[in-house]
């Protein structure tokens, strides 16, 4: 699980109480909410798209993805962009303001049950002074698999 | 003559998947046991093989389809992959990367390659191998051939009765800045007279690429002492050797030459009736066009696109402002603009002709090699298409047509007996439809074999015999796209080893089009493959829907129109209207895009009328905005498939609109 070992720097964001992370490596920038195009016959988690300069890119919300309860948008709220395996996703999350080092030995394997979310979506935990912070598995997070099965449910 | 428009396609595509077969074998090197590397170097090889018998370079398919066979045998796993079978290999890759060279300088791209042929042959064949030769490229650059071009012009200077030199100049041991000193010499000369050719190249020299040794064919009026004398005055020069060179002379080099080469065997080009032209055409081969990614056009278009906005913009204000130099000047960048814009767009498009081109003498190469009486008809070879298009569709259309002409056309003899014209026929055609130009590919041959077909798909084991109960005779007729499946009983060079058929579906499939068989038994097949347009701009119709803003393609768009509620008629739950004097369907994009509505009561509907094909639909919209070019864009590589929308642009004001997609509409 923890073969990005050494040291590597984390954006920390936050989804109701619990605190997320995703590698800097794939994040290609922190956005304040922009106009979405919604698409139809698309899963509900999928919000839309963006412009982020210039390009068009998919929105996520990231509670709906993970079945937490939605949450209405606020002023904190931010559009985290990533990209993995060629895709780039804009992540809506409640808040996103941190950025943190971890070491190999702070992260751990996800124990059974952890937080809100499936741990399919996890790829660790990693204790933080008196802070959790999850890890995602962002390949999962975005595989078009589920995506797939649930265009042809909603067709 | 006839190929040399796509000699520099040609170039530039051997030398990718020469690249491409070079990094697969170091990979392999690294991961011997990864098969998937050596799909992909099964690929470029069958590619590039394809591809060079095409144009008619010989060695080049020999050594390619040598090298395909001992693949072959590692992709079955019946040879496995050791050091000595990747040196091979690579001292192969080595010979065809000499010819393409050869051919990109205007060469023949004629390389002895017997020697790696015969290890390639004992390799296949099981025998341990010969450690590999140094390649004997270096020792034929040091003797001295001429082409046409250059011997004429050794003629010419002869009547002109000038002196042709043949001059060798040794370097010091221990000469530190070759490429300098060649560099003097060189400027030596060019004062005294022209320098017709070097050995090595000028390149290899200013690479310093070379031993201490180099030969220059020099036309001059000084004579040969004086010439002497004067290249000696540079420093660390060794020795300087000249000789007269006159033509039979160099003839007698060039036969010699060719028999070294060991190319009798094969009937040589077509001699040029022009050598001094052709020659010079061939030259240029290489510069005439460069190759530009895509990417950058993209670029180019996309800040273009912004631009169009701003000039609206600026348009506008000039025009409330009403100063007549600013008008003036807005109105010229106008103009200029459009310019600009009509340039990018032809950038990108390219009459399908080009790749077209290639075939008719494909066919009849091959239908003289297979022994068949085969006419080719070309159709719609203006139909133009996006450069990113055309760049991919021509290994497609040549596994295809390779297929029709091997497997679909049967033998005159075959063909007779059946009743039908001893001369089978295939027809190439393309046509623009709507959002899309279809290309077809049709024989009348013997059509597919669905037994064979099904019986093949099991015992190759891509399907089982209880699935393949079930199949459809479409399904069946697309199994033959099924990886690992061939139904030619015997390996051939015409159309391989079933790689041909499943990377045809493959690349259509990653241009975002689709493949289609129609099979009738005794009668023919056809292959109908649909590709989007995917120009960058296109002009759409903006329509509001709810709150929402859709763009539909100009291109699916016969008319708009207005028509009172009262006029649209129920038929069986199906809403109709009708529409110069037929009754067309309604398709109600706020339904169908479940676009959030407060229903505004009103008398009328706002109604675009589409086509598909022959096919006629109304899609009705809550108002019209109005046509306006536009940007495409894709949805990303997450959002795939997305049910009626065929992509999205960015307005004026920055937001997202995305574009119907009319023909997944119309069923």
């Amino acid at each position: 699980m923890s073969e990005e070992v050494r040291e590597m720097k984390v954006i920390v964001f936050r989804l109701g109480d619990e605190e997320y992370g995703v590698p800097i490596n794939y994040v290609g920038s922190i956005e304040r909410m922009l106009e979405i195009t919604r698409i139809p016959n698309t899963p509900a988690f999928i919000k839309g798209v963006i412009n982020l300069r210039g390009v068009v890119t998919p929105v996520i919300d990231l509670r709906e993805r993970f079945g937490m309860e939605s949450a209405s948008y606020s002023n904190r709220t931010r559009m985290i962009t990533v990209h993995i395996e060629e895709k780039e996703v804009a992540m809506i999350v409640d808040e996103a303001n941190d950025v943190v080092d971890l070491k190999e030995d702070d992260v751990e394997d996800p124990p059974e049950v952890i937080g809100s979310v499936d741990t399919d979506y996890v790829r660790g935990v990693a204790k933080l002074q008196d802070r959790l912070l999850i890890l995602l598995n962002l390949e999962q997070v975005l595989s078009n698999e589920e995506m797939s099965q649930l265009s042809v449910v909603d067709a | 003559m006839d190929t040399n428009q796509y000699l520099d396609i040609f170039i530039d595509e051997s030398n990718e998947n020469l690249q491409k077969i070079n990094d697969g074998l170091l990979d392999l090197e690294k991961d011997p046991n990864n098969l998937e590397f050596i799909e992909v170097i099964f690929r470029a090889a069958h590619t590039l093989k394809g591809m060079s018998a095409t144009m008619g370079y010989e060695d080049l398919a020999n050594l390619t389809h040598q090298m395909e066979d001992v693949l072959d045998l590692v992709r079955h796993e019946q040879l496995s992959v050791s050091p000595e079978l990747l040196d091979v290999l690579l001292a192969a890759v080595e010979k065809l990367e000499d010819m393409v060279g050869d051919i990109s300088n205007g060469g023949e791209g004629k390389t002895p390659v017997q020697d790696v042929l015969d290890q390639l042959k004992a390799i296949e064949t099981g025998e341990s191998i010969a450690p590999v030769q140094p390649t004997d490229t270096d020792q034929k650059q040091t003797s001295l051939s001429l082409d046409t071009f250059e011997e004429t012009v050794i003629d010419q200077a002869k009547s002109d009765g000038l002196h042709t030199y043949h001059i060798q100049v040794l370097l010091a041991d221990d000469c530190l800045l070759k490429a300098a000193r060649v560099y003097m010499v060189f400027e030596i000369l060019e004062k005294e007279g022209e320098i017709i050719k070097s050995v090595p190249n000028v390149e290899v020299l200013e690479d310093e690429a070379f031993d201490n040794q180099f030969e220059v064919v020099f036309v001059t009026e000084t004579d040969r002492q004086e010439l002497t004398d004067k290249i000696m005055k540079v420093s660390e020069i060794k020795q300087v050797a000249i000789q007269d060179v006159n033509r039979s002379h160099a003839n007698e080099e060039k036969e010699r030459e060719e028999s070294s080469k060991k190319t009798e065997d094969h009937p040589s080009e077509k001699k040029p009736e022009h050598p001094e032209q052709s020659s010079a055409n061939r030259k240029s081969a290489s510069t005439k066009t460069i190759r530009v990614n895509i990417d950058r056009l993209d670029a180019l278009m996309n800040l273009f696109e912004e631009l169009v906005i701003d000039r609206g913009r600026l348009e506008q204000i000039a025009h409330e402002l009403g100063h007549a130099d600013l008008t003036g000047t807005v109105e010229r960048m106008a103009r200029i603009s459009g310019d600009l814009q009509n340039i990018i767009l032809n950038m990108r498009m390219v009459p399908i002709e080009q790749v077209f081109n290639r075939f008719p003498r494909m066919v009849r190469q091959l239908t003289r090699e297979l022994d068949k009486d085969i006419e080719l008809e070309i159709q719609g070879a203006e139909t133009e298409l996006d450069r990113t298009v055309i760049d991919e569709i021509g290994d497609p259309l040549v596994h295809l047509i390779r297929n029709a002409l091997d497997h679909g056309i049967e033998s005159p003899e075959d063909r007779e007996k059946q009743g039908k014209s001893r001369q089978g026929n295939v027809l190439l055609k393309a046509y623009h439809s709507g959002n899309h130009v279809f290309v077809e590919i049709s024989d009348d041959g013997q059509g597919i074999n669905r037994e064979k077909v099904l019986q093949k798909a099991i015992a190759n084991q891509v399907v089982t015999s209880e699935q393949g109960n079930q199949l459809t005779d479409r399904q069946i007729n697309e199994l033959i796209l099924a990886s690992g499946f061939s139904t030619a009983d015997s390996i051939s060079d015409i159309s391989g080893r079933g790689v041909g058929l499943d990377v045809v579906k493959n690349t259509i499939e990653s241009l975002g089009g689709s493949i289609e068989i129609t099979s009738e038994p005794g009668e023919g097949t056809t292959f109908s493959i649909q590709l989007p347009l995917t120009l960058s701009i296109i002009s759409v119709m903006l329509s509001m829907v709810g709150k929402e803003i859709y763009a539909v393609p100009l291109s699916s768009i016969i008319e708009t129109a207005i028509v009172k509620k009262a006029d649209i008629q129920t038929v069986q739950g199906q809403r109709m209207m009708d529409f110069r004097e037929t009754v067309i369907p309604l398709i109600y994009l706020r339904e169908v895009l479940d676009v959030p509505t407060s229903e505004v009561p009103d008398e009328y509907e706002s109604i675009i009328v589409v086509r598909k094909g022959e096919k006629i639909a109304g899609l009705v919209v809550d108002s019209l905005i109005g046509q306006q070019e536009i940007v495409l864009k894709n949805l990303g590589n997450y959002l795939t498939d997305v049910f009626a929308i065929s992509g999205a642009t960015i307005l004026g004001d920055g937001e997202v609109a995305l574009i119907v997609d009319v023909h997944s509409l119309i069923k």
